[in-house]
């Protein structure tokens, strides 16, 4: 077996993941290389969620009966793990979403309906890249149709890069918020946040961070990101479905308007107007997730414990080790960077003209599930002039062998069409 | 699921290549993005000729190819139940095992059998048969403006 300086102790690790267990296909060994599109789920995880639901289910804030108290200790409990996890410097900057796409659509909603200094309008600029998940752009084409903001986005490299060579012309004093990926969901690139932070900086323009591909694989810490807003996805990082978070600085949230309106949000009510709750329940209308919360929170403890400079460490080696075995396939062309160098384990490619779907198909027979299409990121593909990639994706769990597996599983794929 | 049928389908396809047309269509696959633009061609109820350009899955590529090969020299009726009973196997979820009388329609098209096992894929052997539906529909006039999804 092949042995990586780096390396965690997988066969231990894996032993907390019951579903890498099972055979696919008559027998196969599951080998599941998909793990930008979600995680597995560790048995702490489960555990949590189960022992929410039989011991401490009820709704939270409200009620004074000891199962309400022990719901709303277990959800406030979660935050504040989250807050730990991400190094907040307020356990009420951290608003729990049901997923990024709900964090991300928030913010530009709160934006979209601010007064001065946050307004966007017709003389306002707003700036994304072509590298983004729909996630990340879609909410501000929204603001843009509706406000008449211009909305603006760097471009990439042919090493699948952001091409920061305009940054200046990009960020102007137009712009109003600046909203980039931190590790891109198809090209597995790193993005260097300090430059971009420091001209938004500069022309006083607000910036969110799309952490969804960064927060399960390295040390995320929004202070040193020094972000206004930082958005990520419980399920990528071996949490539950349904439960995502959206950080914020504290100012910002206390001057921002609420989006969504309803229970948990509010102060006093009258029939002619309403008052609000302080953030992060300004944020939080309604009953939230919160057996999903109390399962993000044991996600945070599971990873923590791990520990999260070694995760990064184990994912570089094994990023490192498969993008040299991926190279030695021919026809195999990796989109996005091809060293293992500011890029995160997920791995894009095409392979000859052998359609991304039909490769998946024949890899899923053989036991392996990777992702295929434009992963939500059809610019991204158009920028590279490819319908569609096949993605391999790792996490901590994922090993040499697998990697192997999958080289292995690409030549059968190239005699099977050759 | 990739019968070799198919497979010499895809690599040899029937047809290939925009010709001209009576109206003309372009039909994506959002989830995939397999694309389509396909041409029909009709000479009073006989369809003269289907002719298509694309990109995607094999399974797309030789679902257009076995179109073009079957449906092409075709009275309108007898083309439109070809591609009902293709549209009922594909939908079919692998619980119908085509008899001889489907086979007889479908000929090479009842080799899609087992797509119909795997609900990702199905819309991929139906984007040439709903373009061509949109096709002749236009083509006869009876709606107006392309669509894609």
């Amino acid at each position: 077996m092949t042995q990586l300086p780096g390396l965690l102790d997988t066969e231990a690790i894996r032993k907390d993941f019951p579903i890498l267990d099972r055979p696919v296909h008559d027998g196969k060994k599951l080998v599941y290389l998909d793990n930008a599109a979600t995680s597995q789920k560790p048995r702490q995880v489960l555990d949590a969620l189960n022992t929410y639901y039989e011991r401490s289910n009820a709704n939270v804030h409200r009620g004074v009966h000891v199962l309400a108290e022990e719901a709303t200790a277990l959800y406030e409990g979660a935050r504040d793990k989250v807050a730990g996890f991400i190094n907040a410097p307020s356990r009420d900057e951290v608003i729990f979403t049901k997923n990024a796409s709900e964090s991300l659509n928030l913010v530009a909603n709160m934006l979209g309906w601010a007064d001065e200094p946050y307004r966007v309008d017709r003389e306002t600029e707003i700036v994304i890249t072509e590298m983004e998940h729909h996630s990340n752009i879609v909410p501000w084409q929204l603001l843009s149709q509706r406000t008449g903001a211009k909305l603006k986005w760097f471009g990439l490299t042919d090493d699948g890069r952001l091409d920061l060579s305009q940054i200046e012309q990009v960020i102007t004093e137009k712009t109003k918020v600046v909203s980039f990926v931190l590790v891109s969901n198809i090209l597995g690139t790193v993005n260097p946040v300090e430059a971009i932070v420091r001209r938004a900086q500069d022309v006083g323009a607000l910036v969110v961070i799309d952490a969804s591909q960064a927060a399960p694989h390295m040390v995320l810490d929004v202070q040193a990101l020094q972000a206004d807003f930082v958005a990520f996805t419980g399920h990528k990082m071996c949490g539950p479905t349904g439960i995502g978070v959206l950080w914020g600085r504290q100012e910002l949230l206390e001057d921002l308007p609420p989006f969504l309106g309803g229970g948990e949000m509010i102060e006093t009510v009258s029939m002619h107007s309403s008052t609000y709750a302080p953030a992060p329940h300004k944020f939080e209308a309604g009953t939230p997730p919160i057996a999903q919360a109390v399962g993000l929170g044991a996600a945070v403890d599971y990873l923590a414990s791990v520990g999260m400079e070694d995760i990064a460490r184990h994912e570089h080696a094994l990023t490192h080790y498969a993008v040299g075995r991926l190279l030695e396939v021919p026809d195999l062309r990796i989109i996005g960077p091809t060293t293992a160098e500011e890029r995160g384990a997920t791995i894009s490619f095409t392979l000859g003209d052998i359609h991304p779907h039909d490769v998946g198909q024949v890899l899923d027979e053989q036991g392996i599930a990777v992702r295929v299409g434009h992963h939500c990121a059809r610019p991204v593909c158009l920028r590279y002039g490819i319908p569609a990639t096949t993605r391999a994706s790792f996490y901590l769990y994922s090993t040499p062998a697998e990697v192997d597996a999958l080289v292995e599983g690409l030549e059968h794929v190239r005699n099977f069409f050759g | 699921m990739y019968q070799d049928v198919i497979l010499d389908h895809y690599k040899n396809p029937h047809g290939r290549g925009l010709r001209d047309g009576d109206a003309e269509v372009h039909h994506v696959n959002p989830t995939c993005g397999d694309e389509i633009t396909l041409r029909v061609r009709l000479d009073g109820e006989t369809i003269e000729d289907v002719s298509y350009e694309g990109q995607g899955c094999s399974i797309s590529q030789a679902s257009a190819s076995v179109l073009n090969e079957l449906l092409v020299g075709k009275e309108l009726g007898e083309a439109r139940r070809i591609q009902e009973t293709f549209l009922e196997l594909m939908q079919s979820k692998g619980q119908t095992v085509p008899d001889d009388a489907m086979e007889e329609v479908l000929e090479d098209a009842v080799a899609f059998a087992g797509v119909s096992k795997y609900p990702a894929r199905v819309k991929c052997a139906l984007l040439s048969w709903m373009a061509w539906k949109d096709a002749t529909a236009q083509a006869l006039g009876e709606t107006a403006g392309g669509k894609t999804a």
